[in-house]
């Protein structure tokens, strides 16, 4: 039997991140009230960031494997591995929210931000569907709230009620998904799911479960068709948020969408081959996928802001991350971390950049950025980084991710080449759009066309260039994060 | 030490950046050294190594789990493509001694992309390959766009999206092929060494072939070509149409005809006359020689005279790869040496020389300027290397364009007989090109002032072109001896098919 102490020691990271969470807000509602804003974000940031180094601390020192009440709460290192991801870019966030100006209510904007880590480190700590759709909401419910915190913005309230109303809506198909599957199985563990509903043909009402399934976590991963908040909140969300939506919250999402689909929907993945479609989830994963490459970018080429843009090409990005699920293999689901994991360093940098552009020039639009080479060739150099690793340009990050992925998905199933070559194919149109952006940086001459420096804080650059030099890193030395992911995915025996 | 050339590149390309700006003199002369530098490795290497086999150059783990290695290895079509890079390289510094505008940004971009040429001629791990071939596009895209004229931002961005389109289905085949071989090794070799199944090779070859002919300017894909150069800076089309194209032949003969030779079988049955992609291909080639040659006839800016006129030239090289002899095939190597050579020549006089005093390159505004009076070293400078290039004895045209004649003869006789249509509508463009810009009647618009005269380094970079290009057409030896080692090892057994 477990005894409380033991749980209590099991969740040890969770607990030090939620302590510090209260501790920050309280810090900052009683000392700190009439302090100018920039202290009490320090102050708060500082405090976070601390809780989350000593969280990292305390998940590399736990070893054993654990599987608690069913799947309801699963230690190995695997997930220690993609948790201490999350806390990094929880952190990178918090960085990027030191110098932001858009709210007076510090403590509770550290307060949700760690809340939502929290449900992030839960919900990839879980095989149960219980504990999955709670911590999914643990982290959906603050990101809402997050997304209008910029109260004097209303297209910030708008875009967070519009990510809300979806929101509630793919948690509603999710949850009568897992309804259905609680049904057949009698049991809440993916593991007894999968037993239960594995037969030689799909029951209909499995076929329903699979398609809301797809429709609660498409939302969360922003595939299309279930996109549709995406480019609001990136557009009109505060900067460190938007950063928060498009990195933490996907990485933990991938994850769990790959689990649930590989554990609990285990025998019914029928096959996405070319001219041999068989029922079952992987044909709609893989449909899904090639949706929201086209879509993605297509409509990414006739965007004026470079947020838009950015959401545009993450709804892409989901498309090529979804071939980690399409595969359903170990070194799928390295290929998906991988991706992810190094996808989100580069996105948190791109907002990085067009935070300290919006601060100085007013706003994102793409004629704001003309000469910022001029400007600023530091932050050039960095945006430059940013966008060839998500256009996949090697040495950088992005590049890796594509191939390892492209990879992943043929030797699953060679029938996939279909899908490989149309994601290729759309990576070049991917290079149209990114380069526009970069020509503006580099050979347009901007406003002012002397090229004063912009105005930016130490602090924000110094994150940037660390992102970017992960996302150099990464891509030149791959090994560095690969290693560790597939010796814990193949501790994993799957 | 042959590593040292990319080694060097990149660092020359980071340095650039960390040079104070504003001081041209000392980029440019920072420029010139690192190119010297590449240079001399390339022609210590290239005098070193003359048996031509393979030698590796270096061979690191890189990414252990998918067997991906940092493999870099040279033969004697490398040697010679490296040298060629070295000498293009240096020349085109000399020929961009006029760029003032944000010159440190321009060097390093040059650098960078001159350090990929030599990591793609170099890599022997294909992923290593491809990595470098993709970085290729990107300062090729900021150079046009930053320092090109005529419409550059149209000539770059179709440019980059032709290159990117062409390196992914080269990616789509590498990665078939990859796991098709048990995903255990990119190594040529491996690759080259393994059966893939010939249905397999039927459909990859085209594929990747296909990927790689984009960039070497193959009809009907070759609209890049004439608009990307034309964009671009003097430096940048010397280097566009003397190296970069040739990266396209070389992954051409490289990878696709090496990993899949079986793709080059009968299709066993016929189509209007084509019965393999071998066939289809030589076609292609063909065509392109033709088109690019008349086309080139109606030019009226000299620039574009000079773009199709690659064009055509290309059209040489796959037709020389096609041949599958070995008279042909090192006859392509040849060319791709020459055309790197003589195209560079012809830019950097069309670009530098003339457009740069001119600021016209329509022909009929530059007939009556009485140009081979006003800037004769241009003109002589022209009128050579247009003879080099229409395959007159003596310079390396001819050589390469006889000896892929010969064996295109062998091969295919009756394409033969328009290549040779090719040539003498090559010697009618390069004749009407010379005449209406150099020796036209001096018209009555008197020239305002003096045109600025030819500089050293121009002289220099122009005189460093020619005599390589003679002392190749004098002795081709010199490379055939690297090559024909290169040829007969067994990388080539697929396509040498038992024996040339």
């Amino acid at each position: 039997m477990t005894s409380y102490s033991h749980l209590l020691r099991l969740l040890l990271p969770e607990l030090i991140v939620t302590i510090t969470a209260i501790f920050a807000l309280t810090t900052d509602l009683v000392f700190l009230r009439s302090a100018a804003l920039r202290t009490r974000l320090a102050t708060a940031v500082s405090l976070a960031t601390i809780g989350c180094i000593v969280a990292i601390f305390a998940i590399t020192r736990a070893t054993e494997n654990v599987n608690l009440f069913d799947g309801m709460l699963i230690a190995n290192p695997l997930v220690h591995l993609v948790q201490i991801a999350l806390l990094v870019l929880t952190i990178f966030v918090l960085l990027l929210a030191v110098d932001s100006e858009f709210t007076e209510n510090v403590g509770e904007f550290v307060l949700l931000i760690l809340l939502a880590t929290v449900g992030m480190m839960f919900l990839v700590a879980s095989q149960d569907l219980l504990t999955t759709f709670i911590s999914l909401e643990l982290l959906s419910l603050p990101l809402y709230i997050l997304t209008g915190f910029d109260k004097r913005n209303a297209r910030s309230s708008e875009a967070a009620l519009k990510y809300f109303l979806f929101g509630g809506m793919s948690a509603a198909f999710l949850l009568f998904g897992f309804s259905l599957l609680y049904g057949f199985a009698n049991s809440t563990n993916f593991v007894e799911i999968a037993a239960a509903i594995h037969g030689p043909s799909l029951n209909p009402l499995l076929i329903l479960a699979i398609v809301t399934t797809v429709i609660g976590l498409g939302f969360k991963v922003a595939a299309v068709p279930f996109h549709f908040w995406a480019p609001d909140v990136y557009e009109a969300a505060p900067i460190p948020v938007a950063a928060f939506v498009a990195s933490g919250s996907k990485v933990a999402s991938f994850f769990v969408f790959f689990q649930i689909f590989s554990i609990a929907f285990a025998g019914s993945e029928g096959s996405g081959a070319w001219m041999h479609f068989v029922h079952g989830w992987v044909p709609v994963v893989a449909i899904v996928a090639a949706l929201s490459m086209l879509l993605g970018n297509t409509v990414a080429i006739v965007q004026t802001s470079l947020r838009r843009l950015l959401a545009y090409s993450a709804i892409a990005h989901a498309g090529y991350m979804l071939l980690g699920i399409v595969a359903h293999t170990p070194v799928g689901l390295a290929a998906l971390l991988y991706y992810v994991i190094t996808y989100s360093f580069g996105t948190i940098g791109a907002f990085g950049v067009i935070g300290i552009v919006e601060k100085a020039t007013g706003s994102d639009q793409l004629a704001n950025f003309n000469g910022l080479n001029k400007r600023s060739p530091i932050l050039a150099a960095c945006l430059f980084v940013f966008l060839l690793s998500l256009a996949g340009i090697p040495p950088l990050a992005g590049f890796f991710g594509k191939f390892y992925l492209f990879v992943a998905a043929i030797t699953a199933n060679s029938g996939l080449l279909w899908l490989v070559a149309f994601a290729i194919a759309m990576s070049a149109v991917s290079l149209f759009y990114y380069l526009r952006v970069l020509k503006r940086v580099y050979t347009e001459s901007g406003d002012p066309a002397d090229g004063t420096p912009l105005p930016s804080s130490r602090l924000s650059v110094s994150v940037v260039v660390a992102l970017a030099t992960l996302v150099v890193l990464f891509g030149c030395a791959p090994n560095l994060l690969l290693q560790p992911l597939l010796s814990a995915v193949h501790a994993l025996g799957m | 030490m042959l590593a040292w050339t990319i080694y060097i590149s990149f660092f020359g390309a980071l340095l650039q950046l960390l040079l104070p700006k504003g001081n041209n003199t000392l980029a440019r002369a920072f420029a010139l050294l690192t190119a010297f530098a590449g240079l001399c490795i390339a022609v210590t290497s290239f005098t070193q190594h003359r048996s031509g086999e393979l030698i590796t150059v270096a061979n690191y783990a890189w990414i252990p789990a998918l067997g991906i290695r940092f493999h870099l290895a040279a033969d004697g079509i490398s040697l010679s493509l490296i040298l060629l890079t070295g000498i293009v390289a240096l020349t085109g510094i000399l020929f961009s001694w006029n760029i003032d505008r944000r010159t440190n940004e321009f060097f390093a971009f040059y650098l960078l992309l001159i350090g990929c040429v030599y990591g793609v001629f170099l890599s022997y791990d294909l992923f290593l390959l491809f990595v470098f071939y993709e970085i290729v596009i990107i300062p090729k895209y900021f150079l046009i766009t930053g320092w090109g004229s005529t419409r550059k931002d149209y000539g770059a961005m179709k440019l980059a999206l032709y290159s990117f389109i062409g390196s992914a289905m080269v990616l789509v085949g590498l990665i078939a092929a990859y796991v098709v071989a048990g995903s255990k090794s990119m190594a040529l070799n491996d690759l080259a060494g393994y059966a893939f199944s010939p249905h397999f090779q039927m459909w990859e070859f085209p594929l990747v072939f296909v990927g790689f002919a984009i960039l070497a300017g193959l009809w009907p894909f070759h609209t890049w070509a004439p608009t990307g150069h034309v964009a671009a800076p003097t430096a940048v089309s010397m280097l566009l149409a003397g190296v970069v194209m040739k990266l396209g032949a070389y992954g051409c003969l490289r990878v696709a005809m090496t990993l899949f030779p079986h793709g080059l079988d009968p299709w066993g049955f016929s189509l209007i006359g084509l019965s393999s992609w071998r066939d289809v291909f030589a076609l292609l080639a063909v065509i392109g020689i033709v088109w690019g040659a008349l086309v080139a006839m109606v030019q009226q800016d000299f620039k574009f005279v000079i773009g199709y006129s690659s064009v055509s030239h290309m059209g040489f090289i796959l037709l020389g790869l096609m041949t599958l002899n070995r008279i042909g095939i090192s006859g392509a190597i040849i060319q791709m040496f020459s055309h790197g050579i003589l195209a560079g020549l012809l830019f950097a006089t069309v670009g530098r020389m003339v457009y740069d005093r001119t600021h016209t390159r329509e022909l009929v505004k530059l007939g009556p300027m009485n140009l081979n009076k006003a800037i004769p070293f241009a003109a002589i400078t022209f009128v050579v290397a247009g003879m080099a290039g229409m395959g007159l004895p003596g310079f390396s045209g001819f050589v390469a364009e006889l000896m892929i004649l010969v064996g295109a003869w062998r091969a295919f006789p009756i394409f033969a007989v328009f290549v040779g249509v090719g040539i003498v509508i090559g010697v009618v463009y390069v004749w009407r090109a010379m005449q209406k810009a150099f020796f036209a009647e001096p018209g009555d618009v008197i020239s305002h002032e003096p045109l600025p005269p030819i500089t050293i380094p121009e002289r220099l970079g122009a005189i460093i072109l020619i005599c390589t290009s003679v002392a190749i057409g004098l002795y081709p030896q010199m490379l055939l001896k690297i090559i024909t080692p290169a040829l007969n090892s067994p990388l080539f057994d697929g396509v040498r098919k038992g024996g040339w």
